[in-house]
């Protein structure tokens, strides 16, 4: 593994030739070593009841189940694709928990964790990769926007949506998840230069998972992603993407700042996508299987179930017990899809305009008129 | 406000004030539209009365400012975007195509886009490059947005109002090079709807259908073609999607032919949209073809080339004689 310095840091000259180095401190706010050891940081603190700590912990072990079950659907033919979040669950379930009820996200179309921590029906989330809608939740009712696929498009969206809570005097915010890849963005470059200007409440969560699907880190950036927002004029903070604990004590500040009118802040969750960039891709001809095995030790669910276990949070019977939560959730996951009903043709027609245009009621009666000579299999 | 003779642009600054004090959730968004006024000076005076949070002078970005007014609407208020020019709205294209048009569909109802973008656009100013285009073809060929093109003061004054008030994502026309033509506007009068084209002049003989800046070529070449003998029934097409071809299929069941006059280069252009719909439904009432004058299929030139460039009386005049030819 090669050294960061302490500015800035050293990147691989060849892509996937040696695993993403987790970053030296004291750039990287860790709460839990990948070994399960609590340790303090400075200026993020935290302190859960072992209740919360456990909450957490099933947290992590259902959205992985689902996901796992969501892409044994597609291989089997039930989705079209999926998009895992495997291995950044942490830095998913850190910032959805440090979210409250009236604050917005807006989660670009891997965030099945935060959707789960927003109380989002994953069979919602599914219906969008089996090509049955765009997504199934009420946005605002759950405070969880619809996906965005179009890279980085939504980190606007918040900042406009923080912009409009100023104006309502509202004491809430907005969260903008984006990729390391979306960091290039033109649009989602002017959003930190909106959201700087006028001090928006929104607070742009970055999963680093190294990759945007093929491309490397340092094709996007020459320095560390979190350094970048002190050019826009507000605090950026790097943090451990495998620790949920870290995630979450650094998102709930970002936040509360943010609700305070201390304007934007730029987290980087610094993570590893360890499955492919959906199940369209082949990572094998990227990166090296030992990068993977690597990050595998850096596991976000293993260390908190390491640090429950050692410091007595939980017991083998709460394990047992989320395991069989984490097999009924794969079974109604499963249920569901299979008897996902397809929708009617005309549900193409639905909802383009508020105000139906005539030009359109007559294009969807000329094709129900064409389905209907159809029926009964005369033609 | 009483009648009044106004020009276009004051009729959009009135009646974008009109909007504003009606809806306090109105909010514009642009470059130079706060102290300056905007470039035409069509917001002038309004950041003064309504303040910095709703006549915002936005970062020159305008794929931000499309952006975040998709997060304001969702918020529940109501942006009115302007961009500068028409050449500078590509930057946007994104924002506008991918999320603004989309979002109530891909949302199923649940998020509306109340959102109007002003654009000012079509040429004959004299001006560099990116600053005389007319971008219409892109917007009506994107599924759910709507798009207007006002050619007078009155349809301004309204038609603003009426934009704003829509639930959907309205791509507003205005067409710079008339924004100092003037007309009456009597604010008690009731308004068109806004969706609807409209029969400017009567005439039997070749129906010419026209919007934005070439209502008035149009209308100048049918003064000029009565001169010769011949009728020209001018059609104010005002709303571009979606079209309002009722009254131009009417018109065609008795003239039998048609004349579509845009600034747009010609090839898929409105005109062409417009040809193929006159023709399945008027097919049996055609004397000639549907003919379309428009701008060359050429990058909108320098300024000294313009005038050949752009439609005039002349060149309506000529396809005229050429469907009548037929």
């Amino acid at each position: 593994m090669s050294v960061s310095s302490a500015t800035t840091e050293v990147v691989d000259p060849v892509p996937g030739a040696e695993a993403p180095h987790l970053p030296q401190q004291p750039d990287l706010v860790q709460l839990l070593t990948p070994e399960g050891e609590r340790v303090e940081h400075p200026e993020y603190s935290l302190d859960l009841a072992p209740d919360e700590l456990c909450g957490l912990y099933r947290d992590l072990v259902l959205v992985r189940r689902w996901d796992v079950e969501a892409t044994a659907l597609q291989r089997q033919g039930e989705l079209g694709i999926w998009a895992s979040l495997l291995g950044q669950e942490a830095a998913q379930i850190g910032a959805g928990r440090a979210l409250q009820p009236g604050d917005m996200a807006f989660p670009t179309y891997r965030e099945h964790g935060v959707a789960w921590t927003r109380g989002v029906d994953p069979l919602d989330v599914i219906s969008l990769f089996r090509g049955v809608d765009n997504g199934g939740w009420d946005p605002v009712a759950t405070g969880f926007n619809l996906y965005t696929v179009v890279i980085g498009a939504q980190t606007l969206h918040a900042t406009g949506y923080a912009m409009g809570l100023q104006r309502d005097s509202a004491e809430t915010a907005t969260i903008a998840f984006l990729g390391d890849g979306a960091t290039s963005q033109g649009e989602v470059n002017e959003a930190m230069i909106w959201a700087a200007s006028f001090s928006a409440p929104v607070v742009f969560f970055c999963q680093n998972n190294q990759y945007a699907i093929s491309v490397p880190l340092e094709r996007q950036s020459r320095v560390p992603l979190y350094q970048r927002a002190a050019g826009f004029g507000f605090p950026g903070v790097r943090v451990d993407g495998n620790d949920v604990l870290a995630v979450l004590a650094v998102t709930r500040a970002a936040l509360q700042a943010a609700r305070e009118g201390q304007g934007p802040t730029f987290i980087e969750a610094f993570t590893y996508r360890m499955g492919a960039h959906t199940t369209s891709d082949d990572p094998t001809r990227y990166r090296l299987a030992s990068e993977l095995e690597e990050w595998k030790l850096r596991d976000p669910i293993a260390r908190l179930k390491a640090h429950l276990s050692r410091s007595g949070a939980a017991d083998a019977a709460f394990f047992d017990s989320v395991e069989a939560e984490a097999d009924e959730l794969a079974v109604r996951i499963r249920r569901g899809t299979v008897e996902m009903p397809d929708p009617p043709g005309t549900a193409m027609f639905d909802h383009v305009y508020a105000e139906q245009t005539p030009h359109l009621a007559a294009q969807q009666a000329e094709f129900e008129a064409y389905q209907a000579s159809f029926e009964g299999g005369e033609h | 406000m009483a009648a009044q003779t106004l020009t276009i642009g004051k009729a959009l600054n009135l009646g974008l004030r009109k909007a504003m004090e009606d809806d306090a959730k109105v909010v514009l968004m642009g470059e130079d539209i706060g102290r300056l006024g905007g470039v035409f000076r069509i917001t002038d005076g309004l950041q003064k009365d309504f303040g910095e949070d709703r006549v915002v002078d936005t970062p020159l970005a305008e794929a931000g400012i499309l952006g975040t007014a998709v997060g304001l609407a969702m918020r529940g208020y109501r942006p009115v975007c302007e961009i500068q020019f028409d050449g500078f709205v590509f930057p946007a294209y994104n924002q506008i195509v991918t999320q603004v048009a989309k979002i109530h569909a891909r949302s199923r109802g649940k998020l509306a886009m109340p959102i109007v973008i002003r654009i000012p656009f079509g040429g004959g100013i004299g001006a560099v490059e990116h600053h005389s285009e007319s971008p219409e073809a892109y917007f009506a060929h994107t599924p759910g947005l709507k798009v207007v093109a006002v050619s007078n003061p009155v349809d301004a004054y309204f038609g603003i109002q009426q934009a704003i008030a829509h639930p959907d994502p309205i791509v507003f026309l205005e067409p710079k090079r008339r924004y100092w033509e003037k007309a009456e506007v009597d604010p008690d009068t009731t308004p068109e709807p806004l969706f609807a084209s409209r029969v400017v002049r009567g005439g039997d003989d070749v129906t010419v259908l026209a919007y934005g800046p070439m209502v008035k070529t149009a209308l100048q070449a049918a003064e000029a073609a009565a001169e010769e003998g011949r009728s020209l029934e001018v059609v104010d097409l005002r709303t571009l999607s979606p079209l309002d071809l009722d009254p131009v299929f009417d018109s065609v069941r008795r003239t039998g032919r048609c004349v579509v006059v845009h600034e747009a280069a010609v090839t898929l252009g409105l005109g062409a949209e417009i040809a193929a719909r006159v023709t399945e439904t008027c097919f049996h009432s055609l004397e000639a073809p549907v003919l379309r004058v428009g701008g060359y299929d050429t990058p909108y030139p320098p300024s000294k080339l313009e005038e050949e460039y752009l439609p005039d009386l002349d060149r309506v005049l000529d396809a005229v004689d050429r469907s009548m030819g037929f």
